[in-house]
């Protein structure tokens, strides 16, 4: 874009300009400011005696965004002094938050690998101690998948159901209060919704924690999330479609489930996938409700269960800084990841693969 | 209906509005008309979900409530003034000061940092890097924003703490004598540090969704920018920005959302007290969801009730901010004309 | 539509493959028996009295997380004797574990605490025909480590370790200090002192010993929750033995098994001649001087906080199992009685040393084992 023709600044400083083009700084300039202000930067921290290399950076960061305005504008005028300024600007935004970014992925790995490995992801923890080394996190595996699966099974069709009858049935008051009421379950915290259901369900039910009282939580957490993205793609069916199948006499249930929702099968399943990612990393209502187990408990519906944020969780808090438990901890918050990843490159995979060609 | 708040690929041509309003209306006359029993199962299923929702939802707050106004009613102390939370001892004494000065100003600094930056790293993957690095930075950052929050919690707690001291020692320092950023050398375990770890944790949210939006900015809107002679920043400021506004809020809101109600990575790194600091980098203080994780354990019948009422503050605090986008989304659509 | 059925078959073979993975992801999986690693004779020999008897199945506990490294210790020897139990013991907390308890969810809780009476009359509804009973198992004596680079044998007593978690002393070379310390080279750091943010029977045995040992120093009432304004706080005693160990000039509270390598705990100074090193032996010193208040079968203890015998560690809480003494739940009640029998046994109680805890003095163990030998 940056090659776009501009015309010649009225005020030019050129009495008779020989082309069209107004003066540019040359394209080595920001990298000759960057590494002029970056030394300016350390002599003023020798000379002021500042040793602080952050303390440095900033000095040097403020010396390249005033330099780069002062020169562009000498040469090229105030307007493109304020679009260098601008791209400067974007430029520290961009690696001001990759150096977190990074990190977290940086360390997650790092650490990460030091424990994991076959044996650690096909072995419970047993009775081996937080302090100790050893261990899996099998349990957790297991617990993690059938508990987003259990959510997964209560949470879409209900979830694709009130999409479906939004877009294509809703209106009136009984619309309204529920996509009033979807859009304030979107902002249910999880912890709340935790509690809710371990009044409702484990003290007023009187059922005991189990990993399936966990999936109703997470369902509850889903539920918006699935209505919000299935209603967007339903949204994106040309009606002329609709119309056609009408127009050939299709009853109109027929009508949805053979031509509305197969059309827009591709976005629905990739939003149902990015919700499943969502609430695989749920920690707290999993904390209140599943109850977390050492061993190995293949049933959700009886008992506690593990579950993998949970047992990042009890590894960091339960550890006593004992490095052991630090290892397992990043070991299995790279599972998680990876878990998450995985999920989000299927879905991506799916809406892709599903996309109107 | 903001379209913006899904992260999901959506091609350009969105259905206009009032063209699916018609169709419904006559779809409506069509359904009403229909006796076959297939097409009345199939509402009744599907209006069946919709109530089934509000159900849940009346239930939420219907429970919440009752057991909230317990807990409030055995109250020794004021709700929403006292700065203490016994909940063990007869009579209980509690308070919500504690926690909702530190959710509100942990949210504001994470707020703070991180949408301005957000909308820099959206517009240099939209606006200022190359396609491809682009296209690679964007699925990063998607990833990014798929991070579980214990996991961002981990990290918090065993390298972005230690890495702290350092700035707090600068900024005691540099701007310890406005009281705000007075060190005492505790643990960098304060507000300050949530604040930060949040809205690191927020960025790749907001991102998502700015750049989303920004990437929806009409080609022609900037094209006739550019044809004007206007340089790139003016093109960002005049077309892209304005277009994006509403987008860039309501994303702004959904990472608003998150960092209200973040329960794990909170508590990994706060070193709690139920005490205002006038320092944000004092350790102590507090937030709703991080009482209620760290509190339930050992809490009784009127402990858990006594928490239930705080969940439910934060429930009511999420709603206007969730309700306050709205209404901003909403005037900013009228003037716009963005999606006209 | 041609492409749409071959869409179709594949969506179904990626199912198929999701679902044969899940399967296959379910077969392959075990516990981590912890036969690896430490298959030293002595853990053989410990492990050949455990009467399995025909306990099996899953047990559920919770509560103490004072007690946590004990279970582990003791769960890690029953299960290897046998082998068809699974004891899982959550350390969620003393209250939760008592409401758990109360609730049905768990076989036997873990409290540092003694029932309170309405507790026990709450208990008759899940212990039919019976009631709740309180059954010393470990005493922990409650380490107070700092970390003060320099400085190893530090001396404090109770007015002293008072003023500094009120916040009253705030470097490490006050006067106060520098009197119980005469040879120690004290810094002038900044005394970083943490207290536990959530509820925790820890705390409360803490300040109950401020309370008992040093009444003009602590003003507060005591209980679960931390009191006095001002110092850090973290979770658990794993959180706290953390930040001990990561920041200096920190000081804090927890039990010994936590105060694990490069943490080193405060002597106290009692009315004894010397001061007290928080030992094994010296808690189950100070547990001896305790006495009896529950009544019947319930074997609540009371701590004597201000001891002059030599050698005795007051800063000791003594942590019960809670089970009903009649009406346990048919399928629970072999595996608790017999992982019970094995805790209060001999070898049950030599095993907690090694864990740094104390184990409960004979007269009263023996009344434990009669107790939980009649279980029902």
């Amino acid at each position: 874009m940056s090659t776009a023709p501009t015309p010649a600044p009225t005020r030019a400083t050129v009495p008779t300009p020989r082309t069209l083009r107004g003066a540019r700084l040359p394209k080595w300039s920001p990298w000759a400011l960057a590494g002029g202000s970056l030394v300016l930067a350390v002599l003023l921290g020798l000379v002021a005696d500042m040793d602080n290399p952050a303390q440095l950076g900033l000095i040097a960061a403020v010396l390249f965004v005033l330099g780069t305005y002062g020169v562009a504008a000498r040469v090229e005028g105030r307007r493109q002094a304020k679009d260098r300024v601008a791209t400067s600007l974007v430029w520290v935004c961009f690696l001001l938050a990759v150096i977190p970014l990074a990190s977290l992925l940086w360390e997650t790995v790092r650490q990460g690998v030091k424990v994991l490995d076959f044996y650690f992801l096909s072995h419970s923890m047993g009775v081996v101690a937080d302090t100790e080394t050893g261990g899996g996190i099998y349990h957790a595996i297991l617990g993690t998948l059938e508990q987003v699966g259990l959510a997964t099974v209560v949470a879409v069709p209900v979830g694709v159901l009130t999409a479906v009858y939004l877009v294509e049935y809703g209106r009136g008051r009984l619309a309204k209060a529920v996509t009033f009421f979807v859009d304030v379950m979107t902002g249910i915290p999880s912890i709340v919704a935790g509690l809710f259901v371990l009044s409702f369900w484990i003290l007023v039910l009187d059922m005991g924690y189990s990993g399936f009282a966990g999936s109703l939580a997470l369902a509850i957490l889903m539920m918006p999330i699935v209505v919000r993205s299935t209603e967007e793609m339903l949204k994106l069916v040309p009606n002329e479609l609709r119309e056609a199948s009408l127009a050939l006499g299709v009853p109109k249930w027929r009508t949805i489930l053979k031509v509305v929702l197969p059309t827009s099968i591709g976005g629905i399943t990739t939003g149902i996938m990015l919700a499943v990612a969502r609430i695989t990393g749920e920690t707290a209502p999993v904390l209140l409700l599943v109850w977390g187990t050492n061993f190995i408990n293949t049933n959700p519906f009886a008992d506690p269960q593990a579950s993998l944020p949970l047992y990042i969780y009890q590894q960091y808090a339960n550890s006593a800084g004992y490095g052991a438990a630090y290892d397992r901890a990043w070991a299995a918050a790279l599972t998680l990841i990876a878990i998450v990843m995985i999920l989000n490159l299927v879905a991506r995979g799916i809406a892709r693969w599903k996309s109107p060609r | 209906m903001d379209t913006t708040t899904q992260n999901t690929e959506q091609p350009p041509p969105t259905p206009p509005e009032p063209a699916s309003a018609a169709t419904t209306a006559e779809e409506g006359r069509a359904a009403r008309g229909a006796t076959r029993p297939g097409d009345r199962v199939f509402l009744g299923l599907s209006r069946g979900s919709g109530i089934f929702l509000l159900v849940i939802m009346a239930a939420i707050a219907a429970f919440l409530a009752y057991r909230a106004s317990i807990a409030i009613g055995k109250d020794e102390g004021n709700f929403l003034t006292t700065m203490e939370w016994n909940t063990n001892v007869d009579p209980p004494v509690f308070g919500i000061a504690v926690l909702a000065f530190g959710t509100v100003i942990s949210s504001i600094i994470a707020m703070a940092l991180a949408v301005p930056v957000a909308v820099g790293i959206a517009l240099f993957i939209t606006h200022y890097s190359p396609r491809r690095v682009g296209g690679v930075l964007a699925y990063v950052i998607d990833l990014l924003a798929a991070v579980p929050s214990i996991v961002y919690g981990l990290w918090g707690a065993l390298v972005l703490v230690p890495h702290m001291e350092g700035l707090f020692g600068w900024l005691d320092t540099y701007f310890g004598w406005t009281g705000v950023f007075e060190w005492q050398e505790g643990a960098p375990r304060s507000l300050l540090t949530v604040g930060i770890l949040l809205a690191i944790m927020i960025l790749p949210v907001i991102t998502n969704v700015s750049r989303e939006v920004f990437r929806q900015v009409p080609r022609m809107h900037e094209e006739a920018a550019l044809a004007l002679g206007a340089t790139r920043w003016e093109v960002i400021r005049m077309s892209v920005l304005p277009f994006g506004r509403s987008g860039v809020i309501s994303a702004s809101m959904l990472g608003l959302g998150r960092a209200l109600g973040e329960t794990m990575a909170v508590a990994t790194v706060l070193s709690p007290t139920f005490k205002i600091h006038a320092s944000l980098l004092d350790p102590g203080g507090g937030t709703f969801a991080q009482n209620i994780a760290s509190k339930f354990g050992e809490a009784t019948e009127t402990g858990r009730d006594a928490l239930i009422a705080s969940g439910l503050v934060l429930f009511v605090i999420t709603l206007l901010v969730n309700g306050a986008a709205r209404m901003i989304i909403a005037r900013r659509k009228e003037y716009s004309g963005a999606n006209a | 539509m041609k492409l749409q059925r071959k869409n179709r078959l594949r969506a179904l073979s990626l199912g198929v493959v999701a679902v044969s993975g899940a399967l296959a992801l379910t077969a392959c999986g075990s516990d981590d028996t912890g036969s690896t690693g430490d298959g030293d004779a002595s853990a053989a020999a410990n492990t050949s009295s455990i009467k399995c008897d025909d306990a099996k199945g899953q047990l559920q506990a919770s509560g103490s997380s004072a007690q946590k490294n004990a279970v582990d210790a003791w769960v890690k020897q029953y299960v290897r004797a046998c082998k068809g139990v699974q004891i899982n013991y959550n350390p969620s907390g003393s209250g939760a574990g008592v409401t758990a308890f109360l609730g049905g969810q768990t076989a036997f809780a873990g409290s540092d605490s003694a029932l309170k009476p309405e507790e026990v009359t709450a208990s008759k509804k899940v212990c039919s025909g019976g009631q709740a009973v309180d059954l010393p198992m470990v005493g922990g004596p409650i380490a107070v480590g700092y970390n003060v680079p320099g400085v190893d044998n530090l001396v404090l007593d109770a007015p002293t370790l008072a003023k500094i978690f009120d916040s009253r002393i705030t470097t490490w070379d006050d006067e106060a200090i520098k009197k119980l310390n005469p040879d120690a080279k004290l810094p002038s750091t900044k005394i970083q002192a943490f207290h536990r943010s959530d509820e925790s029977g820890t705390t409360d045995n803490f300040t109950k010993y401020l309370i008992a040992a040093a009444p003009d120093d602590w003003k507060y009432e005591g209980g679960k929750a931390w009191q006095a304004k001002g110092g850090q706080s973290a979770q658990g005693s794993s959180g706290l033995a953390q930040q001990v160990k990561q920041t200096e000039g920190a000081i804090s509270y927890f039990e010994l098994s936590y105060a694990g390598d490069g943490i080193n705990a405060v002597r106290l100074k009692t009315d004894a001649a010397d001061p007290v090193e928080a030992t094994v032996e010296n808690a189950t010193k100070a547990i001896s001087a305790a006495k009896i208040t529950g009544t019947g079968k319930d074997l609540a203890l009371e701590m004597n906080y201000k001891p002059t015998e030599a050698g005795a560690y007051p800063l000791t809480l003594v942590t019960y199992e809670i089970v009903c003494d009649k009406g346990n739940k048919a399928e629970t009640l072999p595996a608790t009685k017999s992982f019970l029998g094995y805790i209060a046994s001999e070898d049950g109680q030599k095993q907690l040393a090694d864990a740094k805890y104390a184990p409960i003095p004979e007269e009263i163990i023996t009344k434990v084992r009669e107790t939980v030998s009649n279980l029902s």
